[in-house]
């Protein structure tokens, strides 16, 4: 299969179905000629002149935007420059969209709320603590939003497909170390839905359930502890907003012990919701209590050697692991 | 613009019909049948009424919580309306809105966004949809005077301006931001003067004339049907009761509120039809008991309607729910 990266990922899926759906749109600071602040958008410009626009710095304007043309039907897919700045424009998120079916009368208008929103997230380039975050955590708790949160080229693009040809407002995180991965990604239309965690390394000792970036690690700690005999079972929910209970359920039955791996600070944690699930609906299959591998509860540092302290490494993985086993 | 007689009645029956309406909110409130909270608009029947009369099918109009006469205006059932209010099944969000919420999409009421600042910013995803589609329609957001110093005021004026978008910003100034006298909100007489930062029209006037509010915002609609862009518009008027039912309303006068309800939209109106003999007393009598019956069936509708069943909390959170059978 070809293989192609993150990025590369995220550009066929938006031409794609900006070719397949004339009302899909692309649009938010420097996504034009510039190409976005990661590259992401670059030549998606010189196809689709009218139809990726450059904006104001003005998330609050960009969103409301992307409401407003969803309400009316179109596809916005509006790009934040960082989900940090989420913080900005969260009442998009919180009480406009996510809401908007349900308490306003959105049924006699039937499909018409649905706009992707994407974002780079995460730390690892050295950009401080308003550049750095992986927002997921604010935004579990919000009613009506879907959050997907992919890892690999193939799901990228699959599930950012299918996101843009749903009806809900999606919050699509990319995190910015993964742009450049490269990974086989299937010809054709490929198409990911939400709420299917998938099984990256099959395992019979432990569960690990991790995102992005600590997809990755996660499967490194796995092939480092495979030689000890320890054999990982790696599954990444790939959305948590439909989350699939049902995959992480067996996954935890059959190993019976869950490490939870997110880059984001322990405190609040979005994964904490699946240990909690996997707590009340499997806790007789649990020979040890679920373990979290997170962030510390601080902000993230700029000195690299904070930082890369600060980012849960390969070795705090296994510690984890090895605590689960304890 | 040319008014015809029946148009003249048939903005005198709004007007009137939103008046009774609010009423009726008003004493089902004091009686406390109403749940939850309920901002009327009486006293800027003129500003609703205007509007809505140059508004045509796929226009979209926005406003807040004040302005349940605006749905009455675009022809969204008041039977669902008053029902929405009881939050009752047969309302307008199947009584899952309620008054800071109720609309009616078919109609082009988006409804009331109960959070100030961004219905100034959603107004211009729909004026982006319809420049897009070309379809000569525009996209109106009705809202206070304490809105309009929101940020989103601002940066949505300014993407409706760097867009061209067929936005119109219309600010009903009704001198109080919930208690806060516009004297202490900022320091210019007219709002309309911020659309000169964003290089665009913008226009104060009297809110209670209703001639004059047909005909401003006849004309920024007309301009912005045509490519022409958004446009700014003030109205200055007053909103006879609190910010809310039940508020006292001790930041204001008496005399204030009697001097107001001397510029009273709907008398107002009546000397005009009586001047160029458009009606008589007795027919503007009919229509005002016409509009008042409507209302009586409104709340009879609303009384006979039934509560959601339990099973509707859970309905419209997603339009798709993966792995589960919600729908």
């Amino acid at each position: 299969m070809r293989e192609i990266t993150v990025a590369e990922a995220i550009r066929e899926a938006l031409t794609e179905e900006m070719e397949r759906n004339p009302e899909v749109f692309v649009f938010g600071e420097d996504v034009g000629a510039f190409g976005g602040c990661f590259g992401v958008t670059t030549g998606l410009y010189d196809k689709f002149p009218d139809r990726v626009i450059d904006t104001m710095i003005a998330e609050t304007g960009i969103l409301g935007i992307a409401c407003g043309a969803a309400y009316s039907g179109m596809k916005p897919v509006p790009e934040i420059m960082f989900s940090d700045f989420f913080s900005v424009c969260f009442d998009y998120l919180f009480n406009q969209s996510s809401k908007a079916r349900y308490m306003t009368g959105m049924q006699e208008g039937g499909k018409n709320a649905g706009f992707v929103l994407r974002a780079p997230n995460g730390a690892g380039v050295r950009a401080a603590a308003q550049h750095s975050q992986c927002v997921e955590q604010f935004m579990m708790p919000v009613v009506g939003l879907k959050i997907a949160i992919p890892s690999t080229p193939a799901d990228t693009k699959g599930m950012l497909k299918y996101a843009i040809r749903g009806n809900d407002p999606v919050v699509f995180l990319e995190h910015k170390m993964m742009y450049g991965i490269s990974g086989p990604v299937p010809d054709g239309d490929h198409l990911v839905p939400f709420a299917s965690a998938d099984i990256k390394r099959e395992g019979t000792d432990v569960t690990i359930v991790a995102t992005q970036m600590m997809v990755h690690k996660s499967l490194a700690a796995a092939e480092t502890l495979a030689k000890e005999g320890i054999n990982i079972e790696v599954v990444d929910p790939r959305s948590l907003k439909p989350l699939d209970m049902k995959t992480i359920l067996a996954s935890v039955k059959k190993t019976k012990h869950l490490v939870l791996v997110n880059e984001a600070p322990k405190t609040g944690n979005a994964l904490t919701e699946i240990g909690l699930r996997v707590v009340e609906e499997a806790f007789d299959y649990l020979e040890a209590p679920p373990v979290r591998v997170c962030a510390p509860d601080t902000p993230i540092p700029f000195s690299p050697v904070l930082e890369d302290a600060w980012i849960r490494s390969e070795a705090d993985i296994i510690e984890g692991v090895r605590k689960a086993l304890a | 613009m040319k008014l015809t007689n029946n148009d003249l009645i048939k903005l005198y029956g709004d007007m009137w019909y939103i008046r009774h309406f609010e009423q009726r909110l008003a004493d089902l409130f004091a009686e406390g049948v109403l749940p939850g909270f309920i901002h009327l608009g009486i006293g800027q029947e003129a500003c609703m009424a205007g509007t809505c009369f140059n508004l045509g099918d796929g226009d979209i109009i926005g406003a807040t919580h004040r302005e349940h006469g605006v749905l009455l205006c675009r022809g969204v059932s008041g039977d669902a309306i008053m029902a929405e209010l009881y939050g009752k099944v047969t309302g307008t969000c199947k009584g899952k809105g309620g008054s800071m919420h109720a609309c009616g999409l078919k109609q082009g009421a988006l409804g009331n966004n109960a959070i100030l600042g961004p219905a100034q910013t959603i107004v211009n995803g729909f004026a982006y949809a319809h420049k897009t589609r070309k379809n000569k329609k525009v996209a109106v957001s009705m809202f206070g005077d304490g809105a309009a110093n929101r940020g989103e005021f601002h940066e949505g004026m300014n993407f409706a301006s760097m867009w061209n978008l067929p936005s119109i910003y219309i600010i009903n100034n009704n001198g109080y931001a919930i208690s806060v006298p516009k004297s202490k909100q900022q320091k210019i007489d007219d709002l309309s003067a911020r659309a000169a930062g964003y290089g665009i029209p913008g226009v104060s006037i009297d809110g209670n004339d209703l001639i004059a509010v047909i005909e401003t915002t006849g004309e920024a609609i007309a301009r912005a049907r045509e490519g022409g862009g958004p446009s700014l518009i003030e109205f200055k008027t007053y909103r006879w009761r609190g910010h809310f039912e039940g508020d006292p309303t001790p930041y204001r006068t008496d005399e204030e509120v009697a001097e107001w309800k001397k510029k009273d939209p709907i008398k107002r109106f009546e000397k005009i039809l009586l001047e160029r003999s458009v009606a008589t007393e007795k027919d503007m009598k009919g229509i005002h008991d016409q509009m008042l019956a409507k209302v009586d069936g409104h709340q009879k509708f609303a009384e006979d309607s039934p509560w959601p069943p339990m099973s509707e909390m859970y309905t419209d959170v997603y339009y798709y729910e993966e792995g589960s059978d919600q729908k």
